[in-house]
């Protein structure tokens, strides 16, 4: 399987996901520019952290209007895989891919810590290596990651299972329902704030965003065979 | 707009403006008379104003900077371009500097911090390197002043706001507090980045018609005078001053850092130099890269991309908008250049040519409004040698006794220095920081050193900043000494071969005989210690006239360290790792409690005297312990300082889950907080003791072991006491956000 990592002005994790796919995983990346206008050729689609032209206006805000987001709207409706990470998600709320948005923490400051997830849903593409309700770490580093929707889309994420990843300690950012990570209605995209690419290797100290890759390495080459088949 | 008429060269001469530009009436006499033969007009008046400024010329500093050795087999680059370099092997690099942007960051200290980010980045991408980490030092007053608070949130927020958005991880840094810095505080940045050699950089334009580009934000007049401004002293109008600090959009700077690297990695055929406009803008980075290369240069200042409208020729020479650089493009080359970093969506556009000949002409709305040697402004500065006096408070110092703490109840001043600010936790800060960005950090913000990984070798980088104005107010020489061997000690507790050093000097009024004295004492402290441990300066930086309303701060000279680890996987950290470890403490302990924390806990006061050092023998023992780690014999290792061994101690059963049973037989209470320099607290397990202390000799000694209970147990020969780890850990996190917090 084939993945793109889309790179807009100002995204600076971008290296950590191809890194991390590539050289951890050994997974076929590339980087994507967000002048291109077309995704044909890859599987996944990877939305890297960062600051996407500065944050101005709002995370997410600008580059949802870039030349790549018609292609990444277009890959998302066909069922394809994409996730952000960050800025990523983001992007993703800003661009309508995922529901809610994210506001400033309740702290008013940018943190960067590693905080304890439960894996709440280990029945999609991302999440298949992990135990039901398993607890892990992964880092957080963001100053607008506070997770908010209406009563209603979150009554609707709940009850679909569409809130994949949970704080499982003290709430970082004010997040409703302690939410870190989501799904949209098909299981086929996910957003979070926290980084997995930064928690893949031995040396860094941590490996519990490893088996997100793992999953979706595994789960799209048995759907890459499938559609072949 | 009104156009503003300016003075003409004889009313300059009459009116003495540049005496508000901080040049001085003997210095404007030689510069009409001697150097040009005739009247400066007010453009060229300006350029010598800052040139001639000891932000960018040194004139005061000079003298004592020769001082400093800069040499070593691995230094490829050493002071004089925008950052030096150090060879790593494997054909690879390490570029590192440090800047002080203190003036500013008294005055608007969120821009102030973040432009001092954003222009030691340039610094370092201007060689060709990659930015892969920032480091901080910070000093300010003491927590309870709520102005204090308000310059420690935006300090912070500022390095944070730049750094996270450019996506350089900050890995570590220093946060110390003090009175004398109340009024002036000390903002200083270091930026580390990594470069094939081949790669490699420098600031020159040479060749005949070679074009002179321009590229990044455009020109405004902000931070007009920045460079003057940082060599003056404050008062308290100095809220008239926010005029010359500069705002920054760090944006902007990660589009620049991209497209310049692919221009230095990529395309190296059509880049003659590069440099970073700096302090004193486009005239700094225009003539220093004519003078390096002996060439002159004719630009012509309507092309210059402006923001504002009808800006003279001396605004926009002297403006310091950020994120702007300057290239010189082989001729023939320009659209090519244009076009690349149009697809970043920059600006580049061709400012004028080198010429042959030495002059540095400048054009404007069709006239030449400068027309001067470029020499004159690089190179014939008038040095000022300054006087100097030992100060009478150290004569005084030498001729009393030596203030000697008499500890009561030694569990209650462990617990209390635990929660002094400059040895508490700085996490409320450092997580602030995105310290992992790029996925390379090893060891983040709290440990002795930050480690990094070299992605795609064994490698890696271990790096600190410090200082300790303190020991260097009481002596001078030996605290420069003891800066340049923390600095040392941290990165070989970090399993870390020191390699080379950048400094900030951060000093008072050099014109009061007492403060060049300090600078100068202390300079030769730290080359002696410098060329014992062979760590060359090899870039840095000088912050003069840090006073507020008459007064000094503690001299204070900052030390970026950089070492280098062979073999990542054996990097070290300071915390235990197993229960059942000996402890051994390296290092001999005397009776230092002059400048301790300690001292200043107790008295409110930083007196005595300093004990001379051994820098040879400091080197050896350094050395011993860095074979020991290499050879993999130790679990961890913790560098003392503030608060001395049992702050150590403590510190390195921090979020181990380990306690300790420590029985110090020679020591009396009061030695377990001396901060005599130069100590480890080491952690062996049982099977490595024997070949541990066959290396380390006399050095070491055993002083208890590791415990798989949270308890801390300390005995000495007239104490003994437990605390529970724990609660020790949590006076020690929760005593800076609780004075954050505090409305006084």
């Amino acid at each position: 399987m084939k993945i793109a990592v889309v790179v807009f002005p100002g995204s600076n994790c971008d290296i950590d996901l191809f890194e991390a796919l590539h050289t951890v995983c050994g997974a076929a990346v590339e980087y994507v520019s967000h002048k291109n206008d077309n995704l044909d050729g890859f599987d996944a689609v990877m939305l890297p952290g960062g600051f996407s032209y500065g944050d101005y206006l709002r995370c997410g805000a600008i580059a949802r209007f870039s030349n790549i987001m018609p292609a990444i709207v277009a890959f998302a409706k066909q069922g394809k895989p994409v996730f952000g990470t960050c800025n990523g998600f983001q992007i993703l709320t800003e661009a309508g891919l995922l529901p809610g948005a994210l506001k400033q923490n309740d702290s008013l400051k940018f943190v960067c810590k590693t905080v304890p997830l439960t894996v709440e849903n280990n029945q999609t593409l991302f999440t298949t290596q992990y135990k039901e309700k398993e607890e892990i770490d992964l880092p957080i580093a963001h100053a607008d990651g506070s997770y908010y929707a209406d009563e209603e889309t979150l009554a609707e994420l709940e009850e679909n299972q569409q809130v994949v990843f949970r704080y499982a300690g003290e709430n970082p950012n004010g997040s409703l329902n302690n939410i870190a990570g989501i799904t949209n209605k098909t299981g086929n995209v996910l957003g979070m704030m926290p980084h997995p690419e930064r928690a893949v290797e031995a040396i860094l100290g941590n490996q519990d965003g490893l088996r997100l890759f793992k999953s979706l390495l595994e789960n799209g080459k048995v759907a890459t065979e499938e559609a072949v088949r | 707009m009104a156009v503003k008429v300016e003075m003409s060269p004889v009313e300059i001469k009459k009116n003495k403006p540049y005496l508000e530009w901080g040049l001085t009436e003997k210095e404007y006499n030689f510069i009409s008379e001697k150097l040009l033969g005739r009247l400066p007009n007010y453009t060229e008046t300006g350029l010598f104003s800052v040139m001639w400024s000891e932000h960018c010329s040194y004139k005061k500093s000079k003298p004592v900077l020769r001082e400093f050795p800069n040499q070593s087999e691995r230094v490829l680059q050493g002071p004089g371009e925008g950052a030096g370099i150090v060879d790593i092997g494997d054909d690879q690099a390490v570029v590192f500097k440090a800047e002080s942007h203190n003036h500013p960051s008294a005055v608007e200290p969120y821009e102030g911090a973040a432009t001092g980010v954003g222009g030691i980045i340039r610094d370092i991408f201007s060689m060709g390197a990659r930015p892969i980490a920032m480091l901080d030092s910070l000093h300010f007053g003491e927590i309870d002043n709520p102005h204090t608070k308000y310059l420690i949130n935006e300090v912070v927020a500022g390095i944070g706001g730049y750094g996270n958005c450019m996506g350089i991880p900050t890995v570590g840094g220093e946060t110390t507090f003090d009175e004398c810095y109340t009024g002036n505080p000390l903002v200083n940045a270091m930026c580390v980045g990594i470069m094939d050699q081949k790669d490699m950089q420098k600031g020159q334009a040479k060749g005949v018609g070679n074009a002179v580009m321009y590229v990044g934000a455009k020109t405004g007049r902000d931070g007009i005078h920045g460079a003057t401004f940082a060599s003056a002293d404050f008062a308290d109008d100095k809220e008239t001053q926010r005029s010359a600090v500069q705002v920054g959009d760090p944006f902007m700077e990660k589009l620049l850092l991209e497209a310049c690297l692919e221009l230095t990695s990529q395309h190296k055929e059509w880049l003659v130099g590069i440099q970073d406009m700096g302090a004193a803008g486009i005239v700094s980075s225009s003539c220093e890269m004519a003078s390096k290369a002996g060439s002159g240069m004719e630009l012509t200042l309507d092309s210059v991309p402006q923001r504002e409208t009808e800006m003279s020729a001396y605004e926009i020479m002297l403006s310091e908008s950020q994120e702007r650089m300057l290239l010189c493009i082989r001729a023939g080359f320009e659209e090519k250049v244009k076009f690349l970093f149009k697809d970043y969506g920059l600006e580049a556009v061709v400012i004028g040519r080198v010429t042959s000949g030495n002059n540095y002409v400048l054009n404007h709305h069709g006239e030449v409004v400068t027309d001067i040697p470029v020499s004159s402004l690089t190179d014939d500065v008038l040095e000022e040698p300054s006087e100097e006096r030992k100060p009478e408070r150290i004569i005084q110092a030498e001729n009393s006794t030596d203030w000697v703490p008499e500890i009561l109840d030694v569990k209650e001043t462990l617990q209390q220095l635990l929660a002094q600010p400059t040895i508490a936790s700085k996490e409320i800060f450092t997580q602030t920081y995105d310290s992992q960005v790029r996925t390379n950090t090893v060891v983040g913000p709290g440990s002795d050193a930050a480690v990094l990984r070299i992605r795609g070798t064994k490698k890696g980088l271990a790096m600190t900043s410090d200082g300790n104005g303190r020991f260097v107010y009481l002596n001078p020489f030996v605290g420069g000494q003891i800066a340049v061997l923390e600095a040392a000690a941290n990165l070989i507790a970090s399993g870390a071969l020191p390699l080379a050093m950048t400094d900030c000097l951060n000093y008072g009024d050099p014109t009061d005989p007492e403060i060049y004295w300090e600078l100068h004492q202390s300079v030769l402290g730290m080359s002696e210690a410098c060329r014992v441990l062979n760590t060359p300066v090899i870039s840095g930086n000088v912050s003069l006239y840090n006073e507020n309303n008459g007064e000094a701060i503690y001299p204070t000279p900052m030390v970026g360290m950089v070492g280098l680890v062979k073999d990542i996987n054996k990097h070290l950290t300071n915390t235990f790792k197993n229960s059942g470890a000996k402890i051994f403490l390296v290092g001999k302990t005397h009776a230092d409690f002059a400048g301790s924390e300690i001292q200043k806990m107790v008295t409110g006061e930083i007196t005595g005297t300093l004990h001379a050092i051994d820098t040879e023998l400091e080197s050896q023992k350094f050395f011993k312990l860095l074979q020991a780690i290499e050879a993999e014999l130790v679990d961890s290792a913790h560098d003392l300082s503030e608060g001395g061994l049992a702050v150590g101690l403590v510190e390195s059963t921090f979020s181990s889950g380990l306690g300790l049973e420590v029985a110090l037989k020679t020591m009396k209470a009061r030695d377990l907080f001396s901060e005599t320099p130069g100590r480890f607290v080491v952690s062996v397990i049982p099977e490595n003791v024997e070949k541990f202390v066959e290396i380390m000799g006399n050095d070491c000694i055993e002083i208890g072991e590791t415990t798989a209970s949270q308890q801390i147990h300390l005995k000495c020969q007239n104490a003994d006491f437990e605390i529970q780890g724990a609660k020790a850990q949590k006076i020690w996190e929760e005593a800076i956000p609780c004075l954050m917090k505090s409305k006084d």
